[in-house]
């Protein structure tokens, strides 16, 4: 699946430009703590989580997650959305909790 | 190939960026993805280190055909008790810091998993040298 599929699947809302939306989605991880993050996600894992802010796109780009699903509606300033189009990381928002977003991925990923 | 890099302590908005940088010049010369990762997680787990804890500092890296090689020298308090640092769960981090996700305690024991040598020295007072060493297999 790629991050457009799941995009749309998922109803997730694009913040920012279209930047890595043709990138594979193979997996997924949960997570808020950013070391357990970086000990766990596996790249190609889109990331689920409510930390969003500069240092969670660092976090992207060092594990090589596919894309940052911010659960609760939760919205980035507009250096970290820049920082993100700029590291070709797509950043997603939606109003639903992590678990039900991680439920729908999970399903999509079946 | 050597890279040099100055951090500064306490700026959350660039930290990382030496990280980054040596990241994009891994994958330039064609080096293995989970090589790159190895690499790209145990000198960010460092990197912010120095950020949150060392009042910035210098990181040297040298690479080779064998292995990369980074030296991490901050300008902190030093770490009284390095077995104690290394323990999972152990942080000094603020409860700031821990609102923006980092001081879970699992920083030092990231850069060991990850690292195929790790060497932390420090005094108190005087900073302390973390050196990584990552083997190109």
């Amino acid at each position: 699946m790629t991050v457009r599929e799941m995009k749309e699947s998922m109803h997730l809302k694009l913040l920012g430009k279209e930047t890595g939306m043709d990138e594979e989605v193979k997996g997924g991880y949960i997570g808020d703590l950013l070391s357990f993050v970086m000990a766990h996600a596996q790249s190609k894992d889109a990331w689920i989580t409510v930390q969003g802010h500069m240092n969670s796109i660092a976090v992207a780009i060092m594990t090589g997650v596919s894309a940052i699903i911010l659960a609760q509606g939760v919205v980035p300033n507009l250096e970290t959305i820049e920082k993100a189009n700029e590291e070709k990381i797509s950043i997603f928002t939606s109003e639903k909790s992590s678990f039900e977003l991680a439920y729908e991925l999970g399903k999509l990923l079946e | 190939m050597r890279l040099h890099y100055e951090v500064e302590g306490e700026d959350f908005l660039r930290a990382g960026e030496a990280s980054a940088a040596v990241k994009r010049i891994l994958k330039q010369l064609g080096i293995s993805t989970e090589y790159i990762r190895k690499v790209a997680i145990a000198m960010y787990e460092a990197e912010m280190n120095m950020v949150i804890h060392g009042k910035g500092g210098e990181i040297d890296v040298t690479l080779t055909g064998e292995k990369i090689e980074i030296t991490l020298k901050d300008r902190g308090l030093g770490i009284p008790d390095i077995d104690l640092a290394m323990q999972e769960g152990y942080s000094t981090a603020s409860a700031q810091i821990r609102e923006l996700g980092f001081g879970a305690g699992m920083g030092l024991p990231n850069i060991k998993r990850y690292s195929d040598t790790l060497k932390i020295t420090s005094k108190c007072g005087e900073g302390t040298m973390v050196y990584i060493e990552v083997l190109l297999k």
